[in-house]
């Protein structure tokens, strides 16, 4: 079913009725890891590198930084599909996370201190149940509606953290806020968002 | 073995942003490794990030970018068989703060088993060891050992700091902590851990601004701690 998922998908506007984008992008992280497809993966880039290079500038790269980081991110994703599982949550996490780490690695420089994604090597399966497409659509859903329902104020924070990476002292100083009125907005949002995810699982 | 003392929301979601420095991150990575709460929330976090990407308004990249890429992938593959060991590695149980193995994040970074550190001692019963970071990270990271009954001489924070007990256990008056706990602090915050397990109390801190020592005890200790 994976492969004719991926076949008739031509870039990922080309959405079946039913199937879920998550759905599809996990069909082609699939193809990528047992078929070596290349077409599979002209899709994902399609889709990512632009939203990844948006992301890295964002965060303060120049245009060929973010490229940079970007190929790097795109060619893990290459090397790393086999590592993808729905237990790690969408695609788009999953990768999001490479390249969080990506970028952190550049940040310090040091070759041997690369910045190890414990899911990588420890990856340990509590939940059997999280090991299901279905059930990692419901949770993209329902982050996305959490998302959309928060009130600026704590969107602004999360903004600030994940898009202009600033540690949360930074914050405070910008927005001329106590660094514990931060937190607990922090605290505000997440907790808004963590009950959608666990009565899902 | 139970853990009981959890990661503050916010510095989940500092991690997960990738906002944290190196210190921090690799307490937290730590604690994360044992800690099957923390982990099912850190994810939370990535998910975060995951729609953040989905949502986020696109930046063309430059003309060829997809050829270009195209043609690293033949040289750039691994081996389906390298990755297949790889994803072998996953270990099938969580391990277990009381077995006494360092969490796999910090065993990385020593590259050395508990027993080889070489320890400074800093005060009777209080001995230290700095960890590794790399030459562009702020702040700190160490492994303090605490004998029975001996209490840290009094400090303040000028900044965040966070420990993560590796063996051992110790009271303060946020509770017993023990091996699997970590401490996720406030700034001036204060408190005085003392250790009470028979064994050694061995913690791991990250601090993001040094320590000062109050009292003329401290100040005399200060430049040789340099904490």
């Amino acid at each position: 079913m994976a492969a004719a998922l991926s076949n008739s998908v031509e870039n990922m506007s080309d959405v079946t009725p039913g199937i879920t984008q998550n759905v599809q992008m996990a069909a082609l992280i699939d193809d990528i890891a047992n078929r070596r497809s290349k077409q599979a993966f002209a899709v994902l880039f399609e889709y990512f590198a632009p939203r990844l290079k948006s992301f890295m500038m964002r965060k303060g790269a120049d245009s060929h930084l973010a490229e940079d980081l970007v190929q790097d991110t795109m060619l893990s994703v290459w090397n790393k599909a086999a590592l993808y599982s729905p237990a790690r949550g969408s695609v788009s996490a999953w990768v999001f996370t490479i390249a969080r780490n990506l970028r952190i690695d550049r940040l310090r420089r040091q070759g041997s201190y690369q910045f190890v994604d414990i899911d990588d090597y420890d990856e340990v399966s509590d939940d059997p149940a999280s090991d299901d497409l279905l059930i990692v659509d419901q949770e993209r859903t329902m982050v996305r509606q959490a998302l959309e329902g928060l009130p600026e104020d704590q969107m602004e924070i999360i903004r600030m953290s994940y898009i202009e990476d600033m540690p949360q002292s930074e914050i405070a100083k910008r927005l001329k806020i106590p660094l514990g009125t931060v937190k607990s907005r922090m605290r505000l949002a997440y907790s808004r968002l963590r009950p959608k995810l666990e009565t899902t699982q | 073995m139970t853990i009981t003392h959890h990661l503050d929301d916010a510095t989940l979601m500092a991690y997960a942003a990738g906002a944290l420095d190196e210190a921090m991150s690799l307490v937290v990575a730590s604690h994360l490794a044992w800690c099957p709460q923390c982990h099912k929330a850190a994810r939370c976090g990535d998910h975060l990030g995951g729609a953040l990407i989905d949502e986020i308004s696109e930046e063309p990249m430059s003309n060829g970018a997809l050829d270009r890429i195209m043609g690293q992938l033949d040289t750039a593959s691994e081996p389906l068989d390298s990755v297949a060991v790889l994803a072998d590695h996953r270990r099938p149980r969580r391990p277990d703060p009381a077995s006494g193995e360092l969490p796999p994040p910090l065993a990385r970074r020593l590259g050395v088993p508990v027993s080889e550190i070489r320890w400074r001692r800093i005060a009777p019963g209080v001995q230290t060891f700095a960890v590794p970071l790399s030459p562009s990270a702020s702040g700190k990271l160490s492994l303090m050992r605490i004998a029975k009954g001996v209490t840290m001489p009094e400090h303040g924070h000028g900044g965040s700091e966070m420990t993560l007990v590796l063996s051992g256990s110790y009271i303060d008056k946020f509770g017993r902590f023990s091996a699997g706990d970590v401490a996720d602090l406030d700034i001036d915050v204060e408190h005085q851990p003392v250790a009470d397990s028979n064994e050694d109390c061995i913690c791991l801190v990250a601090q993001e601004a040094p320590t000062r020592f109050k009292g003329i005890i401290g100040r005399i200790l200060q430049p040789f701690v340099g904490l």
